[in-house]
């Protein structure tokens, strides 16, 4: 048990650091929320100062491009760039941390050469095809079609939740390929580039009054062969590569961030009065010991995952569990600490509430998350 | 940064798991429970042969020379098993108490004015910075009326007058006894959580093992993710020693022991109400050990006191101030 960090890691800790506060203070003012192309313009600036820095795809292998870090430089980076104030992944998530491993794990030397350098620079953004409207926690139960047409697929059908859609370059989309096989053996894994004819966005306004994703209706858009990765049918397997990465060291900055608002609550209280409340105090002294003992399971997954050589284990579930429901809890104590200021959306805290909302059901809800933990780690029968 | 047990942790943790296998089986255990939980003279002995008390004293003073990360995991051991005496007091009367270290001396302390565990069998008793022994301690029993104790495993005494006010042990001693005993809970929820996996993949109804439904499935996956950000906050806080990472590993442990201990309960049915079963043993043990150093109320008081800007930079990694790294555990 030892949290100390090697020299090797303090000196990574501070080069970043010294990096971050040459850079930060010249980036461009944040863009306004719905602005989509403005945000994408930041968001990729961003990506390419942190890839001419050397700081791109820190994670991914160093033959895919990156820079083969471990771990735990990846914890301090992600840690550091959160108190920094940097600008988050924003519209290169999918690229970085989605499409780009799959591509990078399961894909031909030409679909990486292709693919992965521009996601490094910022110079294409990805978006995810994998939702649709009767496929949601039941994915594999997706019915958009792919018919081999040629050295083509035309594909048909609808996804939906899809981030950055508007501004993406490249969706990685899964499709059926074949109707008559077992549901998880009829999916492939395909580029659609997003220009191509036949496919229409329509946005998606979220209960916190934002466009954060998309619908996308697909009318035989057609997609090349060669833009398949791994084999056709094999796509559910590609997928499961890609999903794992979502839960290794996803929530970092999220957590590191949940323990400055936190502290931030504490200091309104203090002023506002409603730090005599003994019930409002404790429950965020509750709170404290929730967000240290995540970021404490954090520091114990990367260190299980670096002992394990880079493989993000089940723990993630457990994480994302507590976390996504610890996330609500924050919110609705800021609620109290606002009091009449709740309601005000133009109030910190308030859309962070609302957008809180989304923790238990993205990226697999809570009851599915439950459902890995009792069969995965816990060796549970499936149920029927 | 190895937030892992290293290779000599893992060989202590399984040591004392086959130590206490062997010398503390369920028949021990149900026959501690007959005899209303007082302690096992030879057991204590044992104990102190394999250094449990004597862990954290230094070589030269006769000790093993741990640390409390190795503590933790003697301390965690000892919870999924049971093992019933004041394991706590006595592992931190080492140095203190003739006897305490190598288990020849059983040590209770006061703990503020909850009732006093093991007080019949106590050779002494630690009220704050003294301990009674002796003319004393005699005095001190005789003044003290028996509870008829909730828990089998935990006979009690209620003291009253300057005794019962007095907080359990001085200054750093506190937190260290709160930090063991949140171990402590920790194996509790750990073994409640397999032992209510165990039964639900093995007790069929509808013609299916009962852990096929989610109903019950989820119970039981909410019990491991109640047990291991306990575990990651626990473990922390033995290597930081930090007061406020004590309070929050004491205080997701006690919620960890308590929650599912109670849905361990659950899926056991009307056998888990029986007294035969041994889930009620860990509830009352958890219930007890988590109104005991740190409870609830002064651990989150303790936390929202932690919270704030003017505190260090949340994390508490590697502020490099010089030699300020957070310390190693041993092994």
């Amino acid at each position: 048990m030892d949290l100390a960090y090697t020299d090797a890691e303090e000196e990574f800790r501070r080069r970043l650091r010294e990096w971050l506060a040459a850079v930060l203070p010249g980036l461009p003012p944040k863009p306004p929320p719905d602005d989509w192309p403005a945000r994408r313009e930041y968001d990729t600036t961003w990506q390419r100062m942190l890839y001419d820095a050397g700081y791109a795809g820190l994670h991914w292998p160093a033959d895919a491009g990156g820079q083969g870090a471990t771990p735990t430089q990846h914890l301090i980076y992600l840690e550091e760039t959160e108190k920094a104030g940097a600008p988050y992944v924003g519209a290169n998530f999918v690229g970085l941390l989605h499409a780009g491993p799959t591509i990078a794990a399961e894909g031909t030397a030409g679909q990486r050469a292709r693919w992965l350098p521009p996601v490094l620079r910022g110079d294409e953004i990805w978006c995810q095809g994998f939702s649709e409207p009767d496929a949601g926690s039941d994915l594999a139960g997706l019915r958009t079609r792919a018919v081999r047409d040629g050295d083509g697929y035309v594909v048909s059908g609808s996804k939906i939740w899809t981030s950055h859609a508007e501004v993406a370059d490249w969706c990685e989309l899964l499709v059926r390929t074949d109707p008559e096989a077992p549901k998880h053996r009829g999916i492939s894994w395909l580029a659609m580039p997003m220009d191509a004819p036949g496919i229409t966005v329509r946005p998606l306004r979220t209960l916190a009054g934002s466009t954060e994703f998309a619908e996308m209706f697909l009318d035989e858009v057609r997609v090349p062969v060669s833009h398949r990765v791994g084999a056709e049918n094999d796509g559910w397997r590609v997928t499961m590569v890609t999903l794992s990465f979502e839960r290794g060291t996803a929530f970092v900055g999220e957590v590191v961030a949940c323990r400055r608002t936190l502290d931030a609550l504490a200091d309104e209280a203090r002023r506002n009065g409603k730090w005599d409340d003994a019930v409002l105090r404790r429950r965020l002294g509750g709170l404290n010991a929730e967000f240290r003992a995540l970021w404490r399971l954090t520091q114990w997954n990367v260190a299980e995952s670096e002992r394990t050589g880079g493989v993000p284990g089940t723990g993630g579930s457990v994480f994302k569990l507590r976390y996504s429901g610890a996330r609500q809890e924050l919110y609705e104590a800021a609620a109290e600490v606002l009091g009449a200021d709740a309601f005000d959306v133009d109030r910190e805290w308030v859309l962070d509430r609302l957008s809180s909302l989304s923790y238990t059901i993205a990226a697999g809800t809570s009851q599915i998350q439950r459902n890995i933990v009792a069969e995965r780690i816990l060796g549970l029968p499936k149920g029927r | 940064m190895d937030f892992q047990l290293s290779d000599d942790q893992r060989a202590l943790r399984s040591g004392m798991r086959d130590l206490l296998d062997a010398v503390f089986d369920r028949d021990r255990l149900r026959a501690a429970v007959d005899r209303g939980g007082a302690p096992d003279r030879a057991l204590w002995r044992e104990l102190g042969a394999a250094g449990f008390f004597a862990l954290r004293l230094p070589e030269e003073a006769g000790g093993v020379g741990l640390g409390l990360p190795e503590a933790v995991l003697l301390f965690e051991e000892a919870g999924r098993a049971l093992l019933p005496g004041p394991l706590v007091a006595t592992h931190l009367a080492a140095g203190l108490v003739r006897g305490a270290a190598e288990g020849e001396a059983v040590v209770t302390a006061v703990d503020g004015g909850l009732p006093v565990a093991h007080l019949a069998a106590a050779d002494a008793v630690l009220v704050g910075a003294d301990a009674l022994t002796g003319e004393e301690l005699r005095a001190f029993v005789a003044a003290a009326r028996p509870v008829r104790s909730m828990d089998p495993l935990t006979p009690l005494h209620q003291v009253e007058g300057r005794a019962a006010a007095a907080e359990a042990y001085p200054g750093a001693l506190r937190y260290e006894g709160a930090l063991l005993t949140a171990a402590e809970q920790l194996g509790s929820a750990a073994r409640t959580t397999e032992t209510a996996v165990q039964h639900a993949g093995e007790r069929e109804q509808f013609g299916s093992p009962i852990g096929s439904f989610q109903a019950v499935k989820h119970l039981c996956a909410d019990m491991l993710a109640r047990t291991e950000p306990a575990r990651a906050a626990v473990y922390a806080a033995a290597v930081t020693g930090d007061p406020v990472e004590i309070a929050a590993a004491k205080l997701l442990a006690d919620d960890a022991a308590v929650r599912n201990a109670r849905d361990c309960l659950q899926i056991h049915g009307g056998m888990g109400f029986t007294w035969e079963a041994d889930v009620h043993l860990h509830l009352k043990r958890a219930w007890l050990r988590s109104a005991s150093l740190l409870g609830r109320a002064a651990a989150e008081e303790l936390l929202a006191a932690g919270l704030g800007a003017a505190r260090p930079l949340p994390g508490g990694s590697a502020a490099p101030g010089p030699g300020a790294r957070e310390a190693g555990g041993g092994g």
